[in-house]
């Protein structure tokens, strides 16, 4: 018998090990790779250098920080408040049979192939910015023009992408607040919506962030949908109808025809990327401990 | 009790299939160094850039069916990539869809022109202008004119499409048409960028007022070619050299070749190869 577990035990620590391991070697890897990069070109010049330009030597990547935030700001604008109240609407208003039909729709979302997002927005999406958003803007600002490709059309997408993410883990926090919190709220005279938004989200809240945080992590690290339908412009936006280019984008076409300077420049973009993904998941880590901590105060 | 054996057991099926996913691996690594032996079999691997990977794997399969023991393998990339490839040696052939860079031929690379490939400046089908010249071309993607009235057309935004930085087709581009100067390459920042040939025939096709360039050999009725200097895209016009912007398909080896590479070379420069060739692009022989 003891035979066994040992055995077993020592497998699943090398299973645990390879997973450190991969992430240790995957990062050694991309700094080794980009750092030259780095050390070479300034660390300020290559953050905050406005003029993409691998050919001529030019790296700075500001234009696609700026193109992966707003993508990703953008989708979470649009995402969270719709993906929180779809939560809501299926754990405390639809009927169960609806919840269930409505729920596996969502879910379905995240089977979807991001390529294929990509392809439904290049057709479908950025004809429509063009056509139907742009004469809106216009009335506005009569200058504007677009050709579609934008971060609007990046935004939406995304935050389509990252729905069921967010939907499905709020669902759960919301479905698993204790039911004395709701029947003491109604029992106390607060009607539905009160105790929706009083008790119920603020409850699940550490749930509903993790949830967000997952959805970021999603809309920053997609690749294939954003280079279809933002436009790939390495130019610091002015607005959410201009076209960007976005780190992982980039990073995933220009790879295969690069230079070996290039290359390493590409893998310092890697290197920004990753920092950048590790810093929001701290932030977001550090606000879910703060919020759960006052929640069960 | 029967739990523990179970899990002991799925363990065992689990080691059994790591094992043997090895074995494999090995295998196969083993078979690539196979010596190439008289009898002509063994294995030609071509790193080809994304403009000549569709040809080379044509031509591979029709040499394919000639020797059945020959395995021709087509790699994908760029064409940075197919010229490293052949002079580290990690491909038989390498294939880049330009001309050899200054800094690139210190490697020595033998280069046989297999093919040439023209790039249509194409628009989207409701654009007004027919006719470009060079300078237009250039001054367009630059960014110097902006709008379609500029150069004979009405009065719209003009919208750049332009390839990925480092493509083969946009490094053949700017060099020929002059968008690169003694600053580099010098495309508008305001150029949308698309990162496959088919990816800005589509942009192109349905975005108004477009502007953008693809390989001759995958120009269809979606998006409308503009003459350059009044001259047609077409592969007469390439071959006589009065078409402006062509660009050689390059196939590089490095040293002395397999006798499995040499027949596939010849294979490629026969008639045979050379009608393959000609079914989508301009053939050289």
């Amino acid at each position: 018998m003891k035979a066994y577990e040992k055995v077993i035990e020592k497998l699943l620590l090398i299973c645990a090990v390879t997973a450190t391991l991969s992430v240790i070697l995957i990062t050694i890897f991309i700094f080794k790779e980009g750092i030259s990069v780095l050390s070479d070109y300034g660390m300020i010049n290559f953050i905050f250098g406005t003029k993409w330009s691998p050919t001529n030597g030019n790296y700075g990547i500001l234009p696609l920080i700026a193109g992966s935030l707003s993508v990703t700001i953008g989708a979470l604008v649009i995402g969270i408040p719709t993906g929180i109240a779809c939560a809501v609407f299926l754990s405390e208003v639809a009927h169960k049979k609806t919840a269930k039909i409505l729920k596996s729709a969502v879910e379905l979302l995240a089977g979807i192939p991001s390529v294929v997002y990509g392809f439904f927005g290049l057709s479908v999406l950025v004809p429509a910015i063009r056509q139907f958003i742009l004469p809106i803007i216009q009335l506005f600002n009569e200058d504007a023009s677009t050709s579609g490709f934008s971060i609007l059309a990046g935004a939406i997408i995304l935050a389509i992408m990252i729905l069921p993410t967010i939907v499905s883990i709020s669902e759960n926090a919301i479905s698993s607040v204790p039911i004395e919190y709701k029947e003491a709220s109604l029992a106390l005279g607060a009607n539905r919506q009160e105790t929706i938004t009083r008790i119920l989200v603020p409850a699940a809240k550490s749930g509903i962030i993790s949830s967000i945080i997952l959805g970021m992590g999603r809309a920053i690290g997609e690749t294939m949908a954003v280079i279809l339908i933002t436009g790939n412009m390495p130019k610091v936006p002015g607005g959410m109808l201009d076209s960007v280019a976005t780190l992982t984008g980039t990073i995933a076409m220009e790879m295969g025809y690069a230079t070996p300077e290039h290359q390493k420049a590409l893998f310092a973009v890697g290197i920004v990327l990753f920092i950048i993904i590790m810093l929001l998941n701290l932030f977001a880590n550090f606000t879910l401990h703060r919020l759960g901590g006052q929640a069960n105060d | 009790m029967i739990k523990r054996i179970l899990s002991v057991g799925l363990i065992l099926v689990l080691g059994m299939f790591l094992l043997i996913g090895c074995g494999g691996g090995q295998e196969s690594a083993a078979e690539n160094n196979v010596p190439e032996e008289e009898t002509l079999s063994g294995t030609i691997i071509i790193a080809a850039s994304t403009s000549v990977q569709p040809l080379s794997e044509e031509l591979g399969a029709a040499f394919m069916d000639q020797y059945p023991e020959v395995s021709v393998e087509v790699q994908g990339g760029g064409s940075s990539v197919g010229v490293k490839s052949a002079a580290d040696k990690v491909a038989d052939i390498g294939a880049a869809s330009r001309e050899i860079k200054e800094s690139e031929k210190s490697y020595g690379l033998d280069e046989y022109v297999i093919a040439k490939d023209g790039i249509a400046v194409v628009e989207n089908p409701d654009c007004g202008v027919d006719d470009l010249t060079m300078e237009q071309i250039q001054k367009i993607f630059i960014g110097e004119v902006t709008n379609w009235s500029a150069v004979g057309g009405s009065d719209a935004e003009i919208v750049v499409v332009s390839r990925e930085e480092g493509s083969g087709t946009r490094g053949a581009f700017v060099e020929i048409t002059g968008v690169e100067g003694d600053d580099g390459d010098m495309t508008t920042a305001n150029a949308l960028v698309q990162p496959s040939t088919g990816a800005v025939k589509q942009t192109v096709a349905n975005t108004p007022d477009s502007i953008g360039y693809i390989s001759l050999g995958a120009l269809d009725n979606t998006v409308k070619a503009v003459r350059v200097e009044g001259v047609e895209a077409t592969n007469e016009n390439i071959l006589n050299n009065s078409y402006k912007i062509a660009r050689p398909f390059n196939y590089l080896t490095n040293g002395e070749v397999s006798e499995v590479v040499q027949a596939y070379l010849d294979f490629v420069f026969s008639a045979e190869g050379q009608e393959i060739v000609g079914q989508e692009f301009i053939p050289v022989k």
